[in-house]
């Protein structure tokens, strides 16, 4: 079997203050996947992309990107890696195109390999227009795409995106997926995201991490995930208000308005029964659509239950 | 990295030092050599014509050097020490610090940088002066030599403020408080044979003074200290500088969490 993208093994990180921002996790990501990592803020997402990409300096434990251990040839290593930020992180006042073109120089591609590149990737992202223009001038969404064309100059075989929709708009956002797939599909580069979107890492993704308190919660697949949701929440439009609650026996209706109910739906049961029940009852669905994205009502529960599970066990310590 | 890839980093990172510094020209080369046509105009002809002459020359022709060398120590410090600061503080040095560039190669390339503006401000001041003097250069080389080592010293340092600096105000106190002093009381203006016996003896603890003296010894051919000696003390300050320097770079001072 190929080398994991990346594999880390009982990484930790304990800052300067005494925080103990990893607690010794375990990761691996398979090559060609689009992985997600995901938790709430603070949770250790980006203290451990950070020290994949030599931003955070470890504490304890091992990382290899395709093979190579980082502290070994972290060199090479960086060769194979590419990483677009959460926070902007060029200079505002350069051109945009001296961006690109000084990152391929720090991986020392030469100009003349280098401007071809940096006319392909900008103008795949829309930017090819822009290159001449101060880096400051361009829209929030635009520097985005800056940092995704700037982390692919030299070519990375595995791409760490951190939050990189954040603050765009819808329909930037659906183009900067379908960009992000296409060099997954197609080039066959690994990424890995994370995102406060959860319909994103469920659009994008194959496979998934939680993390919280810096500890892997759970680290699945997309699929396997979704299907061990108990209930889904739909919002049923109707095609007049109704004056009470319907009552279905076996199933939870709640009012919203007064022309849109709120359906739970539990593991085993089956939406054709409510809407004959409806149907019965002169009452017609004009449309439905899940109340929540899935993944993120997975993700609530699961970082409810990882935080009793702590609260538990730091009160039986403090028994102790 | 292989040698040739090594290079190629090496050069873009100079090359965006130099750019940076080019595009802001009236910030970095041109008040520079409004300050020092001043003192030319100042105390070399107004001033200096009274005074008459110091160590057998004209004041205008001693104070050349020093001034020269004083904006080549003023200019290669502070370049690195607000580039890289500006780096840190807008996090473009990550763009550096997950690509394969080794440490050295960083350090250098601001260093480099620095003295590209440091000895192009020189060679302003230098051109400056001659609308008020006739310069001659005794010793050609060791002028050059002196110069492009005090720049490059000079570099390390604003290099090793920056990274220890947290705010902008920490980049402007060593310039503001111990270059500038320094390098006033080093020689620039006055010969230190003018002084009493102990304050030649505290002079001496004052390295900018050897740097100015070996410059002023280059073009002149008179020096108030051993040139050989002064030249080993700022190679020496350079290696120890560098070494400190990298150490930090490599231990990730100021920049990695």
């Amino acid at each position: 079997m190929a080398e994991p993208a990346l594999s880390i093994r009982g990484l930790t990180k304990v800052y300067g203050n005494g925080f103990q921002a990893l607690k010794g996790i375990d990761l691996d990501v398979q090559q060609g996947d689009f992985f997600a990592l995901l938790g709430p803020n603070g949770a250790g997402k980006s203290t451990t992309l950070g020290v994949v990409c030599s931003l955070v300096q470890k504490t304890a434990g091992k990382v290899s990107i395709f093979g190579i251990d980082i502290d070994k040839d972290f060199a090479k290593a960086k060769y194979q890696l590419g990483v677009v930020p959460q926070e902007f992180n060029f200079n505002q006042f350069e051109k945009v195109l001296d961006i690109v073109l000084a990152q391929a120089g720090y991986y020392g591609m030469k100009r003349s390999e280098a401007l071809p590149r940096a006319k392909q990737l900008l103008t795949d992202l829309g930017l090819w227009e822009k290159r001449n223009g101060s880096a400051r001038m361009l829209s929030g969404g635009m520097k985005r795409r800056l940092m995704i064309a700037r982390a692919l100059m030299h070519r990375p075989k595995l791409l760490i995106l951190d939050e990189p929709t954040a603050g765009v708009d819808i329909e930037l956002r659906r183009s900067m997926w379908e960009y992000m797939r296409r060099i997954n599909r197609d080039e066959g580069t690994t990424i890995i995201l994370t995102t406060h979107y959860l319909e994103e890492a469920e659009s994008l993704c194959r496979n998934i991490a939680i993390i919280n308190h810096g500890e892997i919660v759970r680290n699945t697949s997309v699929r396997e995930l979704l299907a061990e949701l108990d209930t889904e929440t739909f919002l049923l439009d109707l095609s007049e208000p109704v004056a009470r609650v319907p009552v279905i026996e076996g199933f939870e209706l709640q009012q919203i308005e007064p022309s849109q109910l709120a359906l739970v739906i539990h593991r085993g049961q089956q939406l054709n029964d409510v809407f004959s029940a409806l149907s019965a009852q002169g009452i017609q669905v004009v449309s439905m659509r899940n109340r929540a994205n899935r993944l993120e009502e997975m993700f609530v529960s699961m970082v409810e239950s990882s935080q009793q599970a702590i609260d538990q066990r730091e009160k039986q310590e403090a028994r102790v | 990295m292989n040698a040739m890839q090594t290079l190629v980093a090496l050069w873009t990172l100079v090359l965006k030092e130099i750019k940076r510094f080019t595009r802001i020209w009236p910030q970095t080369l041109l008040p520079p050599s409004i300050t020092m046509a001043m003192y030319f105009i100042i105390f070399g002809s107004l001033i200096g014509s009274r005074i008459g002459e110091m160590d057998g020359f004209s004041y205008m022709d001693f104070i050349v050097p020093g001034l020269i060398m004083m904006s080549v120590i003023t200019n290669s410090y502070s370049n690195v020490a607000s580039s890289f600061f500006s780096n840190k503080f807008q996090r473009s040095i990550e763009e550096m610090m997950v690509s394969p560039m080794p440490n050295g190669v960083i350090l250098s390339g601001f260093i480099l940088g620095g003295m590209a503006r440091g000895l192009g401000v020189g060679l302003i001041v230098t051109l400056v002066s001659l609308f008020f003097t006739r310069l001659t250069v005794e010793h050609p080389l060791l002028t050059v030599l002196v110069v492009v080592l005090t720049s490059a010293l000079f570099s390390i340092g604003g290099f090793i403020n920056a990274l220890l600096a947290n705010k902008f105000d920490d980049i402007s106190i060593v310039p503001t408080f111990i270059l500038t002093p320094l390098t006033y009381l080093g020689g620039v203006f006055y010969s230190i044979s003018m002084l009493p016996d102990f304050w030649q003896g505290v002079s001496m603890l004052n390295p900018i003074l050897y740097m100015v003296n070996v410059f002023r010894y280059g073009f002149l051919g008179v020096s108030d200290i051993p040139v050989g000696w002064a030249l080993a003390a700022i190679f020496a300050f350079i290696v120890v500088l560098f070494m400190v320097a990298l150490t930090m770079l490599e231990r990730g001072k100021g920049i990695r969490s």
